[in-house]
């Protein structure tokens, strides 16, 4: 018998040794080089096999951030941000309706730019990413272990967010700058007297280090120019920021002529390390500014908005030594700032140059006040002593520059429509790749950051036109993918994204994989009307409010029939899911209601309010094909005329 | 035989045994590890995905250490055994008590892990058969009796979308080391006492292992 019990024992031992063989990660598809001119091979990802990398695309006019897989361009989903989202309920059900108040109410929709992933010593730490949106001015915190939107903050004083929202090199700031200059405060002034009354306001709102929660730190008063986009220094220039601005003729109408007159605009440098300890020491003036602070709390599954009344605004001038104008040609739309932090790369968009300053001819022209004049008090830097060069006649219309690490430097042109590679050094151009057509942003993971991972490039294209298989007027736009690992750059794929993605942040997927959450504990639920247990479900009247506390698991609700709702009532479906499951979601859905659906994850709480209209038994369902029995996973409502004297009741399986 | 008996006291920190179920929608399987104190699952929530799916086919819910009388026996009787070992093997070391009983020890903890066997055996078998009848899926094998569905002993069975694993684990493991030195310690008695060491009486015996 002991002897069985032996050879049975180390069978056991090698069969476990052969299993655990078998569940090791699913093996590197790396090392491809035989087979390196097999372009499908780069991009084919295997069924049940995980891409390389993360690549966070913003929707622009969707107003969401949807999430692809590199190299295969597969899309894995679409976080809510900024817009009401029927498919979860987000915008639609009672914790969520808070995450989108502004101070101009309730706002369903936002046009959202450019994330942005934090940063820890200039590396890409995978907590959150960061996105703005540009219609009403706000910056959302999506936290990378729910893949949610967790925190949206307004940005007061501001008109057009578009440069925004960048992360500086330990997420001390996510920066956002503004578009539009507008009269700060806001006041009934005529559209004429724009020039000299028109501000723009550059915004730096800190993160916390634990939480992340932001808060405005300190709003920069600037001259009435457009400030089109930012980044921030890295390395030896960590501590500064640099903006571009467009429109320093500060015209106010028809600005494709009017803003396009001078030779040069500025890059504003912004030494925001200056400013920071300025403020510390109580530098700086509050003035009035109503905007909205949205946080999620994942622990009661519900958001709050709260109303901020005042923003530390600085006027730049009181800060000597701490905002430059760096003149740069035409317009420019982006300002890229190399992984060292030296080369601020400005792409004058209306040009076929690029302009390249030098941080280092940047400090020596500030130390020995090589100036050009100032504009409202803040001084120019003479354009040949900032300049470090031009990387000449590289195309037309450069939008924004990339890097990857290894030197080399990739721009994007809108308007001959190509992708050039160059060398930051040498500012040769080493090769060119067409878009198809019309690129924005280009996207290389880490790209933003000190260390970026030179693998892929993604090119996002304006124009669509007959990439795909055609679909009335309309078109979902394109991205491209590129290898960038040799000399030469290798056009691999083409696949389409949710509505107009401007910028895209991309992560190893190895840095954010593991820490993705699979399900909520119904244990450390916290919302005010979850039900706990089956044995909490129950409903209740207070007047012609009725809040309905149900619980769902495979495959019933409880209670799944309810009586003695009134026509006028004011219903509330607290629905808890009480999976711990993962992927076991179920949905709700409500004949009749003037809402969305809710889609709960396990552990999670949702409200969905409805105001019954019609007497009758009105059915509810499941709309998540959660099991063999989903079909099943129904019940009733009986509304009775406001009149009736009926009593609530509910039950389940009687 | 000190160190033998002692290695039991594993079973008070790891599984004795484990059951894994791993499904098309399972590619992570579930799992439950079952201790001489109780049933736990592999994973924070496996228990309650496992009770979760089984009633569909109108199994029990798997039980409570405080449902099964096993679960407070069970620690008892190791923890009586260990003591019995290590007070034999020191009593042993000092030439008190010969190698004989170093055996007897062994053939009652035989007896009584056989006996935890058929126990398991029999719980095995009542969950799996004794199903309610208002079932919501009842499943028929192909000659018309009802499907039950107990898991195996050893080793693998399909059950439904479900691929079964049954194996001892660590703690079973520890303790079949734990019993096979006990009976290293028999021998190594045996030879000291045929070549006559034992004659000197205050000579110690090898009774380490």
């Amino acid at each position: 018998m002991k002897r069985l019990f032996k050879s049975i024992s180390l069978l056991a031992l090698v069969a476990g040794v052969f299993t655990s063989c078998n569940n090791s990660e699913s093996s590197n598809n790396g090392d491809r080089g035989a087979l390196a001119s097999n372009v499908a091979e780069k991009v084919y990802v295997a069924p049940g096999e995980h891409d390389d990398y993360y690549a966070f695309i913003s929707g622009g006019y969707s107003g969401n951030l949807t999430v692809y897989g590199l190299p295969s361009g597969r899309m894995f989903k679409e976080i809510p941000v900024f817009s009401q989202f029927p498919t979860s309920g987000y915008g639609y059900s009672e914790e969520t309706k808070p995450m989108l108040n502004t101070s101009h109410g309730f706002i369903p929709w936002d046009d959202s730019h450019h994330p942005d992933i934090s940063q820890t010593n200039g590396k890409l730490d995978g907590r959150w990413v960061f996105i703005n949106g540009n219609n009403t001015p706000r910056i959302a915190k999506i936290d990378l272990k729910t893949f949610e939107t967790t925190e949206i903050i307004e940005v007061p004083n501001s008109g057009g967010n578009h440069s925004s929202s960048f992360v500086t090199e330990n997420t001390e700031y996510v920066v956002a700058g503004t578009r539009f200059s507008v009269p700060i405060p806001q006041q009934d002034i005529s559209i004429k007297e724009y020039k000299g009354k028109f501000k723009g306001t550059l915004s730096f709102i800190s993160v916390d280090p634990e939480d992340g929660r932001m808060a405005i730190k300190f709003q920069l008063l600037m001259p009435g120019f457009d400030y089109d986009l930012g980044h921030p220094g890295r390395g030896k220039s960590h501590g500064w920021f640099f903006f571009t601005t467009y429109n320093t003729e500060e015209a106010h109408t028809l600005l494709e002529v009017n803003a396009s007159q001078n030779d040069k605009d500025f890059i504003a440098a912004i030494n925001w390390k200056a400013i920071e300890e300025y403020v510390n020491n109580g530098g700086g003036k509050m003035m009035p500014a109503k905007y909205a602070h949205n946080v999620y709390d994942e622990h009661t599954h519900s958001a709050t908005s709260t109303m901020m009344d005042e923003v530390l605004m600085v006027d730049p001038t009181e800060v000597p030594g701490a905002v430059f104008l760096l003149p740069t040609p035409k317009s420019p739309h982006g300002v890229d700032v190399d992984p060292s932090g030296e080369y601020i790369i400005g792409n004058g968009k209306l040009s076929a140059d690029l302009t390249i300053h030098s941080f280092d001819n940047m400090i020596n022209a500030i130390e020995n006040e090589k100036f050009d004049g100032d504009a409202y008090g803040i001084p120019i830097i003479q354009f040949e002593d900032v300049l470090e060069g031009t990387v000449t006649q590289a195309g037309l219309g450069p939008l924004h520059t990339e890097f990857d690490g290894k030197g080399n430097a990739y721009t994007t042109f809108f308007i001959s429509s190509e992708l050039v590679k160059w060398n930051l050094e040498t500012r040769e151009v080493i090769d060119r790749q067409p878009n198809y057509y019309s690129v924005g942003h280009v996207m290389i993971p880490g790209g933003n950051s000190r260390e970026p991972f030179g693998k892929y490039a993604v090119a996002m294209n304006k124009i669509t036109k007959d990439r795909y298989l055609p679909t009335g007027p309309e078109l979902e736009h394109s991205a491209q993918l590129f290898d960038i690992s040799g000399e030469k750059m290798e056009l691999l794929l083409d696949f389409p994204t949710h509505g107009e993605p401007h910028y895209a942040a991309g992560i190893p997927a190895d840095i954010i994989k593991e820490n993705s959450q699979k399900i909520y504990r119904l244990e450390d639920n916290k919302h005010k009307y979850v039900t706990p247990t089956a044995g909490d479900a129950r409903v209740e009247r207070n007047g012609n409010e009725v809040h309905i506390y149900m619980s769902m698991i495979r495959s019933h609700f409880t209670p799944d029939n309810i009586e003695g709702i009134k026509v006028g009532d004011k219903v509330y479906f607290h629905i808890t899911n009480h999976e711990q499951d993962f992927d076991v979601p179920h949905g709700f859905a409500m004949m009749g209601a003037n809402n969305a659906e809710l889609l709960i994850m396990p552990g999670q709480t949702k409200t969905l309010f409805w105001e019954p209209k019609q007497v009758g038994v009105w059915p509810f369902y499941c709309t998540d094909f959660c099991s063999a029995l989903h079909q099943e996973m129904q019940g009733y409502i009986r509304v009775s005329p406001a009149s009736s004297n009926l009593e609530l009741s509910w039950s389940l399986g009687e | 035989m000190i160190i033998g008996s002692l290695l039991l006291l594993g079973l008070f920190k790891f599984p004795l045994w484990n059951i894994m179920l791993g499904a098309p929608q399972y590619p992570e399987p579930l799992g439950m590890d079952i201790y001489i104190s109780g049933i736990q699952g592999v994973s924070e929530f496996d228990i309650q995905n496992i009770d979760g799916l089984n009633h569909y086919i109108g199994m029990k819910t798997i039980p409570k250490p405080e449902d099964m009388w096993e679960f407070n026996t069970f620690p008892t009787v190791i923890g009586i055994m260990v003591a019995l070992g290590v007070i034999i093997g020191v009593l042993g070391f000092f030439r008190k008590v010969n190698h004989w009983w170093f055996l007897g020890w062994f053939g009652v903890m035989s007896i009584l892990g056989i006996l935890g066997m058929y126990d398991f055996n029999l719980w095995l078998t009542d969950y799996g058969t004794n199903l309610d009848p208002h079932a919501i899926m009842k499943i028929t094998n192909p000659d018309g009796t009802p499907m039950t569905y107990k898991p195996p002993l050893f080793g693998h069975q399909k059950m439904l979308n479900f691929d079964v694993d049954s194996w001892p684990h660590t703690g079973a493991y520890l303790m079949f080391i734990g019993m096979l030195l006990t009976v290293v310690a028999f021998f190594v008695g045996k030879r000291a006492n045929n070549y006559g060491y034992a004659k000197d009486k205050n000579r110690p015996m090898a009774t380490a292992s």
